[in-house]
């Protein structure tokens, strides 16, 4: 799937994560901007989750920035659904 | 009704949309924790907040620290989502806001009942907590409080409760004091947990202390924590004293020993030990963690 719309999620507070999508051209694929505190330590580990998790939406055409401090495996997982969620348009239960 | 013993001297609530906060709600020694996708929340943020608190109570270990969430009222575009998303997950109770009749909690349970059906779930496991924050809410409350065997805490909300009455919240609390009584003798009526509201100034130990002796010595079971450093002062007046716990000690095991004598009523020091005595020990005891060997 393609993001409809630029959309966010998360926050720059320590243990937090925000991600910002944005939609790309047909063809292009997926372009990926990682930056995060703890990358040494985790950074490998911290890519695999946010490639899972744009494969089980399988994204693609998409332009995703991160910027971690430091979060959990859950918070990461909880915000990038948010994000993708909100750049289909398609989150429930929240005003906009 | 439910006879499960629940410590709860202390609930605290956690923002649902806070990682650092959730991630370590089970280290700072509240009895009990709260997650809040209510009024903690943003209006914008709700479902972040859902998704983070389903998947932080997914892998999170709180230790033994109670974990409840609180839900938005059904009559938000929110409260239905939380709920698929939170029952599932069983935490130990689902907290609901405003509650005014026993109706509302009827067709709330219903929904519950049905997502757990849906995911093959009991429907004794997770209770219901009853938050009372309008003046319907009080008129209602026993009601509320005795209808439903899932319901084993009632709430009151002191700041929505002054704003639905149209009051200013005083230190003293006297526009709420009626509520807080009121609210108090139906979950006694109903043997149920009851939590005092929160005590809004963080810096004010003092008067937090004053209040939570308050709310103690009318009946609460507990009181609400808005920020950690509210605890100690909290699990201080809610803790039986040294004197109180070998009392209550010294009834349990005479009446143990009585019992199997075939006695019911007996004396302590002069004083008469019958069933609501030794219940009330009993229950200090459990305060306390203190088992009669």
């Amino acid at each position: 799937m393609k993001p409809k719309i630029a959309a966010q999620s998360g926050t720059f507070e320590s243990s937090d994560v925000i991600f910002l999508i944005e939609p790309l051209p047909d063809n292009s694929g997926r372009k990926l901007e990682i930056t995060s505190t703890v990358m040494q330590q985790f950074g490998a580990s911290f890519n695999l989750i946010v490639e899972d998790i744009l494969n089980q939406y399988d994204m693609t055409d998409i332009h995703l920035i991160a910027k971690d401090k430091g979060a959990l495996e859950p918070t990461i997982k909880a915000r990038l659904e948010t994000a993708i969620k909100r750049s289909l348009d398609q989150q429930e239960g929240t005003l906009k | 009704m439910t006879t499960n013993f629940k410590k709860r001297r202390s609930m605290l609530y956690i923002p649902g949309n806070n990682p650092a906060m959730i991630q370590q709600g089970g280290i700072y020694g509240a009895d009990s924790i709260l997650l809040d996708l209510e009024d903690a929340v943003a209006l914008n943020q709700k479902d972040a907040a859902r998704t983070l608190v389903r998947n932080m109570m997914k892998v999170i270990d709180f230790y033994d620290t109670e974990v409840c969430v609180r839900v938005n009222h059904l009559s938000t575009p929110f409260g239905l989502a939380d709920l698929e998303e939170i029952v599932p997950l069983q935490p130990s109770a689902i907290r609901y806001p405003k509650t005014e009749s026993p109706e509302e909690v009827a067709e709330l349970l219903k929904i519950i009942e049905k997502i757990e059906d849906r995911h093959g779930l009991p429907h004794n496991k997770m209770t219901l907590h009853a938050m009372i924050e309008t003046a319907m809410g009080v008129q209602n409350v026993f009601n509320i409080a005795s209808m439903f065997s899932r319901v084993d805490a009632i709430t009151i909300g002191g700041q929505d409760l002054t704003a639905d009455m149209n009051i200013i919240y005083t230190p003293d609390g006297a526009g709420i004091d009626f509520a807080r009584k009121r609210i108090v003798m139906a979950a006694k009526a109903s043997h149920i947990d009851v939590i005092d509201t929160v005590f809004p100034d963080v810096n004010d130990e003092e008067g937090l202390r004053r209040e939570t002796e308050y709310a103690k010595k009318i009946g609460f079971t507990g009181k609400a924590v808005i920020n950690p450093r509210q605890i100690d002062v909290i699990h201080e007046v809610f803790t039986p004293t040294e004197e109180e716990i070998r009392k209550a000690y010294r009834i349990v095991k005479e009446f143990r020993t009585n019992s199997a004598a075939g006695i019911g009523v007996f004396a302590i020091d002069g004083k008469m030990v019958d069933a609501p005595v030794v219940a009330r020990a009993e229950y200090i005891l459990r305060l306390a963690n203190v088992t009669v060997g």
